[in-house]
């Protein structure tokens, strides 16, 4: 069918041209899937954090929209989106309406190197995962942006705390990805999945265990997430970098916190936990597995995903916040050397051929 | 594989339309009655007092100019991490001796007391 098509196609513009409209109307469409499925997925993550939550604190949670209080994601995007949009008299106009675009975006356009199951990503590019780092560092520029521009203490202090915490935990994190770098050599997260499908282990988190700790602390604080939500300390700046923004530009940062926390999950799942695969002593435990179609594994991909979703909501309601100092104390002090730890200790394991 | 990152560039323009889109159709459908009490810097419900852009630490300089240093030995070890096979023993010597250097100053760093805080 796509050939009558595009045969179709080449009769009116010539054939390369053709051949890249399909191109694109494909890429197009993959892009649609993705958004609309990781919008639910976002609406549902905070449904499921408020449930989660709840029972952790003998509450119920949402009940009273839908049965079950399933369509409570919804009433609340419906009411965000009918609010009226404040725009603060002091705030630096057109820094304040593109922070939350810059911040959403850039959370959004991360999710176009992220491979689901076996060839599905919109882009397979072969450098994936920087790409993915350079991504989560344009978010900062949202929160920055948005702490300057609204004119008020709260969004000021939110930002300026925010961006010093991103960048010192980025580093630790850049880091405990090189370790996997190294045992997979390669960039790409597909090739990085297969590279560990074909380890003995399977997940790499068991080799790199340093690594998968660095990695998973850093997650936290990427995601301006308890326990080091420092930025958005409801008890002392109460809502940090946008305290001043209300209605749709409210829930777009919203939107886009929850994106990262998918994000940050997709690359704990892709780099530490096999991506879509399981360990291939399960598969040839079991051979009827891999006679099943590719786009199933989207299904183990998702399940580890929602793992460290439910880390992210259990973690919440357990810990405390931490102080600043300790926060960069963290970072710094102990994320840090140890991730430097790990790059050399991978490198002297692989020259030795252990790994 | 250039045309991979065609991918990318159609996914960032989505996103962006996406994002914009529903800010500029929900302008359509909101109230919008603006106050002087309304577009006050929120401040707990008081007049609001001072600048909003206060002075602020030095540390936070501080932070970010370590970040530049430390990232940018973080992108070096990308592309040595990624060929690591290839290269062999002499290049892991190397990297390591570039590491040690690092946490030289990475040391000198802790003892300025550049992580410090109160």
């Amino acid at each position: 069918m796509i050939s009558s098509v595009t045969s179709f196609l080449a009769s009116f513009v010539g054939e390369p041209m053709a051949d890249m409209i399909l191109n694109i109307v494909i890429i197009l469409i993959k892009v649609a899937v993705v958004i609309v499925g990781t919008l639910l997925h976002v609406a549902y993550a905070t449904y499921w954090e408020r449930k989660v939550i709840g029972h952790m604190q003998l509450r119920l949670g949402p009940r009273e929209v839908g049965p079950f209080g399933l369509l409570q994601p919804f009433a609340d995007g419906v009411k965000l989106f009918f609010k009226e949009d404040i725009i603060p008299a002091d705030a630096d106009k057109p820094i304040f309406y593109l922070a939350p675009v810059i911040f959403f975006t850039s959370a959004l356009t991360s999710l176009s190197v992220l491979p689901f199951f076996d060839g599905f990503a919109v882009a397979n590019i072969n450098v994936g995962l920087l790409f993915l780092l350079a991504m989560s560092s344009l978010g900062a520029y949202g929160i920055v942006m948005s702490g300057w521009s609204a004119g008020s203490k709260y969004s000021f202090l939110g930002g300026l705390r925010s961006a010093s915490q991103v960048i010192s935990y980025e580093i630790a994190m850049g880091l405990s990805l090189v370790g996997v770098m190294i045992m997979a050599g390669s960039l790409n997260l597909t090739e990085i999945v297969r590279a560990q499908y074909n380890y003995p282990t399977g997940f790499y988190a068991i080799p790199q265990i340093l690594g998968f700790f660095v990695f998973f602390v850093a997650m936290f604080a990427e995601t301006n997430r308890l326990p080091f939500d420092l930025p958005e300390a409801e008890s002392e700046l109460v809502a940090g970098y946008f305290t001043e923004y209300s209605g749709f530009r409210f829930a777009m940062f919203f939107l886009g916190e929850y994106t990262g926390m998918l994000i940050m999950s997709s690359i704990g799942t892709v780099c530490f936990l096999g991506g879509w695969t399981l360990p291939k002593f399960v598969m040839e435990a079991l051979p009827f597995l891999s006679e099943l179609p590719n786009f199933v594994w989207i299904v183990v991909f998702l399940a580890k995903v929602y793992v460290f979703m439910f880390l992210f909501y259990w973690v919440r309601a357990t810990l405390p916040r931490y102080r600043y100092d300790q926060l960069m104390n963290i970072g710094w002090k102990l994320l840090i050397p140890l991730a430097l730890v790990n790059v050399v200790f991978s490198g002297t394991l692989k020259i030795m051929g252990w790994f | 594989m250039p045309s991979e990152y065609l991918g990318v560039l159609i996914f960032l323009m989505v996103a962006t339309a996406f994002s914009i889109g529903a800010l500029v159709l929900g302008e359509f459908f909101r109230l919008r009655r603006p106050y002087a009490e309304k577009l006050m810097p929120y401040e707990s419900g008081n007049i609001p007092v001072g600048e909003p852009h206060m002075r602020f630490s030095v540390k936070f300089y501080i932070i970010a100019m370590l970040f530049v240093v430390f990232d940018v030995e973080a992108v070096f070890l990308y592309p040595w991490a990624v060929v690591f096979d290839k290269i062999g023993l002499y290049a892991f010597v190397e990297m390591v001796i570039f590491i040690v250097i690092l946490f030289v100053g990475y040391i000198y760093a802790w003892r300025k007391e550049a992580f410090v805080w109160d």
